[in-house]
This record gives structure tokens, sequence and C-alpha cells, in this order.
């Protein structure tokens, strides 16, 4: 079986590889290219852990061939950062509004709110909470993720952030 | 879970990947989304020898208004449906159902054709083209035909598809702009396949049904189209005995199998359910 040779932009770095067709998206990035942020949740699908920016879109990279992204431009979690390496507004969110417990599907987590808030700058409670549904948490029971994803929406749109009442 | 080995081939024409198909035989697989045929391999269930990319065929995506139809590229993806604003004026039943397909992520690269063309009995696009009456475009090596979707469905995962047929495009009548919608679908998460699910499209004038069509989704071994419990609703004022009977005529087509969303009565019973509730949404929003 012919390796396949792929040029992608990860992170905003070049990366040419030669991939067997059969490898996944998910062990490319964590162990070709060592980034290790992205995670294996369930392994088929439902879980949203293994969520990365492919393009403008969230996908999830356990059901995605490393071919298929070839001349894709990727974001990681490893992306995620400012420039100056402080914390993104989303980052800052889950940071404040206790929006992980355990940390495992969080890089999922932020990779997918930060495609919804570039399609939604202001989303409904309702929203965020469709938004996010190919997502799972089995730690916070979802209310401070949806507020996370609050406070990161008024941080980038310059408004107040208001807690909403328990 | 880690696929079994293939070659991968990303042919940039119908032609080419028609060739590619022909050449390569049964054990050449088509690859769209890949979001219903990736597990398949993870776990094993699929072993194909050889994957035919067809993301790298442009004139497959996009949709279209052609005179009185709407024409959606195979490779069209379900987020693009609900982004359509075409779509959204002509035929917004197509986003409605889409927002129920699966989640966020699987949306954007889950493509149309692949929903329809896959004969998968939990899909829920394929009870809707049955519905609108769609008419599915496919290219083989003997050249290109069309089959109604009303006459594509066969058997679970079996449809009126040849090996190495590629499906091209979906051409779908334009209802008329009066016209009354909905897609109902029972699930249990965000996610699943349909415990039952209904597509109904009416249209109305002075307060008489005027045209029904109905469409169910898993409750058989096919998607169904109710024609029946549809015409038993033409000229009434879908009032209760005449609803009553439509929804009796759906459910007797239905033979949906025990698993793990239901034993079959109850399964039945809600593609009732999702049909009463569809035609209560759609005459809602039926004009005249």
């Amino acid at each position: 079986m012919a390796k396949s040779h792929i040029e992608l932009t990860i992170n905003g770095k070049k990366v040419e590889a030669l991939v067997e067709p059969r490898t996944l998206l998910i062990h490319f990035l964590r162990e070709h290219q060592n980034l290790t942020g992205a995670h294996i949740g369930c392994d088929t699908g439902h879980c949203g852990a293994c969520t990365v920016e492919m393009d403008d879109m969230s996908v999830k990279s356990c059901m995605t061939f490393a071919v298929q992204a070839n001349g894709a431009n990727i974001t990681t979690i490893e992306g995620m950062a400012n420039p100056d390496g402080t914390l993104s507004a989303l980052q800052e969110g889950f940071r404040m509004m206790h929006g992980l417990q355990c940390g495992f599907c969080t890089p999922g987590m932020i990779l997918r709110a930060h495609r919804l808030l570039k399609e939604n700058p202001a989303p409904t409670e309702d929203e965020i909470r469709h938004g996010i549904a190919g997502n799972l948490c089995r730690c916070t029971g979802y209310v401070n993720i949806v507020k996370a994803i609050q406070y990161a929406a008024a941080k980038i749109n310059g408004t107040p952030f208001q807690e909403a009442a328990e | 879970m880690i696929p079994g080995t293939f070659d991968y081939h990303r042919p940039a024409s119908v032609e080419d990947a028609v060739a590619l198909l022909a050449r390569l035989g049964e054990d050449a697989n088509i690859l769209a989304g890949g979001h219903s045929l990736i597990p398949l391999m993870k776990t094993r269930l699929a072993s194909p020898e050889h994957l035919v990319d067809l993301s790298g065929i442009g004139n497959l995506k996009g949709i279209s208004v052609k005179g009185d139809e709407v024409v959606i590229g195979a490779m069209t993806t379900q987020f693009e449906l609900i982004s359509s604003e075409d779509l959204g004026r002509h035929i917004p039943i197509i986003a409605e159902t889409s927002r129920l397909i699966a989640d966020p992520q699987i949306r954007y690269k889950g493509t149309f054709g692949g929903n329809v063309a896959n004969g998968d009995p939990g899909n829920d696009m394929p009870a809707l083209m049955m519905c609108l009456g769609g008419i599915y475009s496919v290219t083989g090596p003997d050249g290109s035909r069309e089959i109604a979707a009303r006459d594509f469905y066969q058997g679970a995962y079996f449809t009126a598809l040849e090996h190495g047929e590629i499906l091209t495009a979906v051409r779908i009548p334009i209802p008329s702009p009066d016209h009354g919608y909905a897609y109902e679908k029972l699930k249990r998460k965000v996610g699943d396949y349909a415990t039952a699910a209904a597509a109904v499209v009416i249209t109305m004038a002075g307060g008489k049904c005027t045209s029904a069509s109905i469409g169910l989704t898993n409750v058989s071994e096919t998607p169904l189209w109710a024609s029946d419990a549809a015409a038993l609703l033409v000229g009434t004022s879908l009032d209760k005995a005449s609803v009553d009977a439509a929804v009796a005529a759906a459910e007797a087509i239905t033979q949906p199998a025990s698993d793990m969303r239901g034993p079959a009565e109850y399964r039945t019973k809600m593609a009732g359910v999702m049909v009463r509730r569809a035609l209560e949404r759609a005459q809602s929003r039926a004009k005249g």
C-alpha cells in the first residue's frame, strides 16, 4: 500500500509528511506531530474530544483521514493562545468560569466554541448548547462550560459579561 | 481503533472517478464525507482495498435554482444545506431536517449525497427526498441516468445504485410558495438516528388541503413514502377524523425492527405521532 504525500498548515506552520492512507488525522497530530492536546475519547465520533479546526470547520479528527486534510489549514489547542503567549478569550473564559474539571474534553470544547463564536459572535444560551451538542463532558454538567463561552463572547465583543443567576 | 490498509485515490473529475471504480472493481469504495464509512472501517466491518475520494471533484458541490427545481450537488455538506439562502427561501424543510442530523462537527463533513445514497434506513434525507419527489442523477461506466427517490430504496443498504455508479446531484421540484412543511424526528439524544421521523409537505386553499406528501424515516428496511396516508388528507380540512385516518394508514405501512430504540409496536406508534405533529406544524405554516 503506497504512502501518500501530504502538505498542510498546522497552527500556522507548514508541514509535509508521508502517511499511510489509513492514518487518522488524530493519530497524525498526536503521534507524528507530537501535538497531544486533541484527545482520543470515544474513538467513535460521538464525544468530540478530538475536535480540531480544519479550513473553517470544526471536525472530529478521529473520523477523518490525514490524507483528507491534504492542503488544509488546521488549528489545534496548541495554536489557540494569543501570539504573545497569553490566554485567548476562550481559554481565559474556561479558567475564570471553572469550565473544566478533569480537562479531558476541554481542547475539543474550546476548538468547537472557537468556530461557534466565529459564526455567531453573540450566541444565546440555547445556541451555545446546540452549538456544542457534539462535545461530551462527563464532569461539569455543562453549566460552567456555557458560562465560559458566554464570558469569551463578551470579552471578544467588548461587552460586559453578566453571570446568569443560578 | 485503526482501519485496515487501503490505497487512496482522489480523482479530479466524475469521468476519472467512474473509470477508477470500473478498474478497481468491488474492492473499491467511494469516500464522500466519510462519517458513515470511516467508523465502519475502524471497527473493520468494512475493509475496502481502495478508497475513491470524491472531494477533489469541484462540480459535485453546490446548490442552484434552475427553473422550477433546485439542484443540489452530491458533495454538498449538511452545513451548506443549512446555510443556503436559496434553499431557505424555496425548500426550507431541507435545512430543518439537516439541523436534526448528527451534530455540528459531523454536519460540516457529512454530505447530502452520502446521506441519500448510502441506503441506511436511519438516514433522514431519503424519506424527505421521497416526500419532495427528488430525482437522483447518477453516472456510471455506461453513462448517466436518473432514478426517482421513490424508486431508489430496495432494502437496508441496498439501492438502485449499481456498483461503479456515482450519485452526482439531486433535482428537487420547488413546492408551491405557500406550502406548509415540517420534519418531526423523535430521537433519544442529539446525534442519534430516529426512533421514528416524518416529513410532511402540504398545500391548502380555502381551508382545504389541496395536496399532501408524507415520508417516514427508520421505521422499515427502507424509507417509506406514505402515499395512501397522504391521499386521505386531500380535500379535507385536516379535521381530526381525517388526520386520524391518515395516521392509521401511515402506521399500517411501517415494519420497524425492535431494537435499542424500542419495541416495534412503540416505534410504529411513534411514527404515527410524528406524522400527526408534522401535519399540525405544516398546517400552521401553510398559507391559503
